[in-house]
């Protein structure tokens, strides 16, 4: 009797904890990490990103979820502070055990993730144009590398259309990206035979907010009897004030063009652009872009914030891009491991908002088209010049030499960010 | 070509008068303005400007304003226009309205910055002789830009009948500019370049500098090129009337960031300076300001639009009663209890910042908030050639002297002012006169609160309205209050302009980033030496 007692209580404590596991089993979720500043300086850019992040997941859940589970978003703030974002993909990765993080706006906050992402495997969509020169194992770059962006908009500069400019004026902030993305255009402007005394580089801190030196200044350069345009890649807050001196400076787009590489829709959104009409920005995506999808995307954004006025931007497209990318890839691998996506995440194709597939490549990042656009008095921009096809991001600058012998691809033989020779040896 | 195009612009005012014939080429060459190809836009647009049909005015402006669309169904070009809130589209050529249309329907026709200025340089051959002076200016600007030859007997035609002395300058220039570049006849260059010489402004530079680079340099034995030495001696004359305006713009420069700095400051001198409340959420409460103007602007637009140019002026007593009050709350809630305990002052003031911004972030979301400038803030005035100063710029400095002499006034002349500054000197003494030193501490703090809340109405005229506003400036405005001396509004003033002066003037020698930090060193070493600033308080006030 005893026995017997002690059998069915044993049955009965597996039966319950089968019962119990299966519950377990029903509610598990995918966790995805959201990694954006939702406060400090960059809470003006990031937070779009992060709620674009919850929109796509919500589209998700509503279709029934991935894998037969429904996704959770964990989303964390690492305040606009870069240290700060390699403690927090720690917690998501170790503590929250997060499936792939989407996250990062400024270089230095991805540069401060690599070497925790890659220590712990982990994976990270990174959204927003950037200096290239990186290929990490663990990091999808979805916005645009330098030649998908700023050799384009200097190219059109440079010919009929863009007004042949022969002088150049590098605008930016005191930071790796524009410092970079400066070191490659000189390359590239030497390269088309601009002397380097026709090229004024000028650097502020972020957040400057006293431009009429450096604006008139631009004047000055301007008026050596050449052409002149300037390229900007002024970040964040900065950007605001410098766009109200140049229109109250009267500096027209027709004499003096200036295309910027980090101002958005979303950055109009705080100025009036009555001034500026004619400036220009590059980008891979406008919200101006007459598409189906990109008219269903736009209604499903205003619907999900609730405000008829928030403007869509490149960065979210890239967002978009890569959620869409990675839920794809999940799909075809039939789990949410790390390696197993990476394997399936190569020559992945989603349908671009603007009209065209993005293609994923072996070295992480996308082909794309490039745009170019002319700010509008309504504050959007709209496109003056396209390419023709996809151009393929390109992770190491062929105009900077020691970067331009190196390769990324993380396919077989090579399976390397950046190197000059495969690491295998193909076998004959 | 010349001639037919002056005849054609007869022809322009006839028709005008008696009603319009169609042309059917006309017609085609509206319909090429939606073509693909630019150089087809171009040819097109030639073409339009030969024709003289009065209609083409109206065409190209609509063009160049982004108001040309294309009808979807038939591809036939239309101009659209928004007419109290509604869009509705008339035909360029009979000029009769079709009714309202969905934008949908339409398809933008697209200008670029190429085709702008070929548009503005024809709209400026066509409009040279228009009766309104503005756009007689705007058109000689234009001509200036485009050098067009063959508006070389227009221009004159239009001098000899100028009446206006500023159109008349502006005409001799553009005229003078056409003649320079294009003219065959090298005397008549040479009396274009002379002409030029005289004008001192960026534009003329570039022109001479760009002739210059055209004219080949004589080789030895051959004989000089005169047009070439002629174009270096003026613009060697014109580099140095620049070099000379450029000092005076630098010093503009200096005093309107100084200005910038006393009106963010000026709330802190009295905060801190006087009350010595280390008040770190200062910078909040120029954002709070910058906030109401956002506000009352968006109110002004939805109730009053006629009148939004004056909303500036609502704005700056409703910036300084809503910081004010929340000054005066902070003060009630959290300070009062917290005097003569800097440190813990410091950390809950911190962390009211934080909630603050916080708190507008949930309200009107983190992106930045579109501020406009009213139109008589806008643009620039040109003092002489070579000196342009900016409208707001100019603006914020004499209100920055308007705010400052108000609060001397209330400091030295008023009964507050009195109690106040009896409070901060001997609380115990104040007190037993029969003075209400707690309700005059709020007083003054929101006092401060409120001056700051203004100075956040002249900063939203040239920066971000972000919640992250008040941070860029609180550093800045501690610099000012401790350089000037502490406790003295008239330090304030002269740290807030020579900190402004000596900023602008290292910044074009060193670059902004190591500017900034070079000012911060001095200021620290200048501190290390006097202590108490600038201007220090004496006698038995310092003590307290």
């Amino acid at each position: 009797m005893k026995k017997t007692f002690k059998a069915v209580a044993i049955a009965g404590a597996v039966a319950a904890t089968f019962v119990y596991g299966g519950a377990v089993q029903a509610a598990e979720t995918i966790k995805v990490g959201v990694l954006h500043s939702l406060s400090g300086t960059m809470a003006i850019s990031e937070t779009t990103l992060k709620d674009t992040v919850l929109m796509m997941i919500d589209d998700i859940n509503a279709k029934g979820g991935l894998l037969g589970k429904k996704l959770e978003a964990v989303v964390v703030d690492p305040a606009s502070n870069w240290p700060l974002f390699a403690e927090k993909t720690r917690e998501l990765i170790e503590k929250e055990k997060v499936d792939v993080i989407f996250g990062c706006w400024t270089s230095v906050s991805r540069k401060s993730v690599l070497p925790v992402i890659e220590e712990l495997n982990g994976m990270l969509f990174y959204p927003v144009q950037y200096e290239g020169e990186e290929s990490s194992r663990n990091v999808f770059y979805t916005g645009a590398a330098p030649n998908q962006q700023a050799i384009p908009a200097v190219e059109y500069l440079m010919g009929e259309e863009g007004g042949e400019a022969k002088r150049w004026v590098l605008l930016g902030t005191d930071y790796v990206y524009p410092r970079t993305t400066n070191k490659i255009l000189r390359a590239f402007l030497n390269s088309k035979g601009v002397k380097d005394a026709d090229i004024m580089e000028n650097y502020t801190p972020f957040g400057h907010s006293d431009w009429q030196t450096i604006v008139a200044d631009v004047k000055k350069f301007a008026s050596a009897g050449l052409k002149t345009a300037v390229v900007s890649t002024i970040n964040g807050d900065a950007n605001v004030p410098f766009y109200k001196e140049l229109g109250n400076q009267g500096i027209k787009a027709e004499d003096i063009p200036v295309v910027a590489f980090s101002v958005g829709e979303e950055e109009l959104a705080g100025l009036d652009t009555k001034p500026l009409v004619g400036h220009l920005a590059a980008w891979n995506y406008f919200m101006s872009e007459e598409s189906p999808a990109n008219a269903a995307f736009i209604k499903k954004w205003h619907a999900f914030i609730k405000d008829e006025k928030r403007p869509t931007n490149d960065p979210m497209e890239a967002t978009y891009i890569g959620f869409n990318m990675w839920t794809q890839a999940v799909q075809q691998a039939g789990t949410t491991s790390v390696d197993a996506v990476r394997q399936a995440m190569y020559g992945q194709k989603v349908e671009n908002l603007t009209g065209g597939v993005a293609v994923m490549n072996t070295n992480h990042h996308l082909s794309k088209p490039v745009l170019i656009g002319e700010i509008q008095a309504n504050g959007q921009i709209e496109t003056v010049s396209k390419t023709d096809g996809l151009v393929v991001g390109d992770a190491w600058s062929d105009f900077i030499p020691e970067s331009a012998k190196l390769t990324a691809d993380w396919t077989y033989p090579w399976v390397c960010g950046n190197c000059e020779k495969p690491m295998h040896m193909s076998m004959k | 070509m010349t001639r037919t195009l002056s005849c054609i612009l007869l022809s322009f005012f006839i028709f005008a008068a008696t009603g319009t014939t169609v042309f059917a080429d006309v017609a085609s060459d509206i319909d090429k303005l939606s073509a693909k190809s630019t150089n087809v836009k171009i040819a097109a647009i030639e073409r339009l400007v030969a024709s003289g049909e009065p209609v083409v005015v109206a065409v190209l402006t609509a063009f160049l304003e982004g108001n040309l669309y294309a009808r979807k169904a038939d591809g036939k070009i239309i101009i659209g226009k928004t007419i109290s809130g509604r869009f509705t589209v008339s035909d360029p050529l009979a000029g009769d309205d079709l009714g309202a249309v969905k934008k949908a329907a339409l398809d933008k026709i697209r200008i670029n910055n190429r085709l702008r200025t070929i548009v503005r340089g024809a709209l400026g051959g066509l409009t040279l002789l228009s009766p309104d002076k503005s756009q007689r200016l705007t058109a000689a600007r234009d001509v200036f830009k485009s050098q067009d030859i063959e508006v070389i007997t227009l221009l004159e035609k239009a001098i000899a009948k100028e009446t206006d002395d500023a159109v008349m300058v502006e005409f001799r220039r553009s005229l003078a500019a056409v003649q320079a570049t294009n003219s065959e006849d090298v005397t008549v260059r040479l009396a274009a370049i002379k002409v030029l010489s005289e004008f001192t402004d960026q534009d003329v530079r570039a022109l001479i500098a760009s002739l210059i680079g055209r004219e080949a340099p004589a080789e030895t034995g051959a004989p000089e090129n005169l047009v070439r030495t002629a174009a270096e001696n003026a613009l060697a004359s014109i580099e140095a009337r620049l070099k000379i305006w450029g000092y005076v713009a630098s010093i503009f420069q200096g005093l309107s960031l100084g200005s910038v700095l006393l009106l963010a400051a000026m709330g802190l001198a009295i905060t801190f300076g006087v009350m010595g409340v280390i008040n770190m959420a200062h910078g909040e409460m120029v954002m709070l300001g910058a906030y109401t103007t956002y506000l009352v602007q968006d109110l002004f637009k939805t109730y009053l639009a006629t009148y939004f140019d004056w909303s500036i002026l609502i704005a700056i007593p409703a910036a300084f009663m809503v910081a004010g009050l929340f000054g005066v709350v902070i003060e009630r809630c959290v300070i009062r209890f917290l005097y003569g305990r800097p440190l813990e002052t410091l950390l809950a003031t911190w962390g009211i910042s934080l909630m603050l911004q916080q708190l507008v972030r949930s309200v009107f979301g983190p992106t930045n908030q579109e501020v406009s400038n009213p139109t008589w803030m806008s643009g620039t005035i040109e003092v002489t050639g070579g000196l342009d100063l900016t409208y707001n710029r100019i603006w914020i400095m004499v209100f920055a002297v308007l705010v400052f002499a108000l609060v001397t006034i209330l400091m030295k002349k008023t009964a507050f002012g009195l109690r106040m500054r009896a409070v901060t000197q001997n609380r115990a003494m104040a007190s037993s006169m029969g003075i209400r030193t707690g309700w005059v501490d709020a007083m003054t703090f929101g006092l401060g609160s409120g001056i700051a809340g203004m100075a956040g109405v002249a900063l939203s005229q040239i920066d971000n309205v972000s919640p992250n506003l008040g941070q860029a400036y609180i550093i800045d405005s501690f610099m000012v209050v401790v350089f000037g001396g502490v406790g003295n509004l008239w330090g304030t003033v002269v740290g807030a302009l020579s900190l402004g002066i000596f900023n602008k003037f290292l910044e074009p020698v060193s670059g902004a980033v190591l500017a900034k930090i070079l000012v911060l060193v001095a200021v620290i070493l200048f501190i290390q030496k006097r202590p108490r600033g600038l201007f220090a308080l004496k006698g038995r006030a310092v003590e307290g």
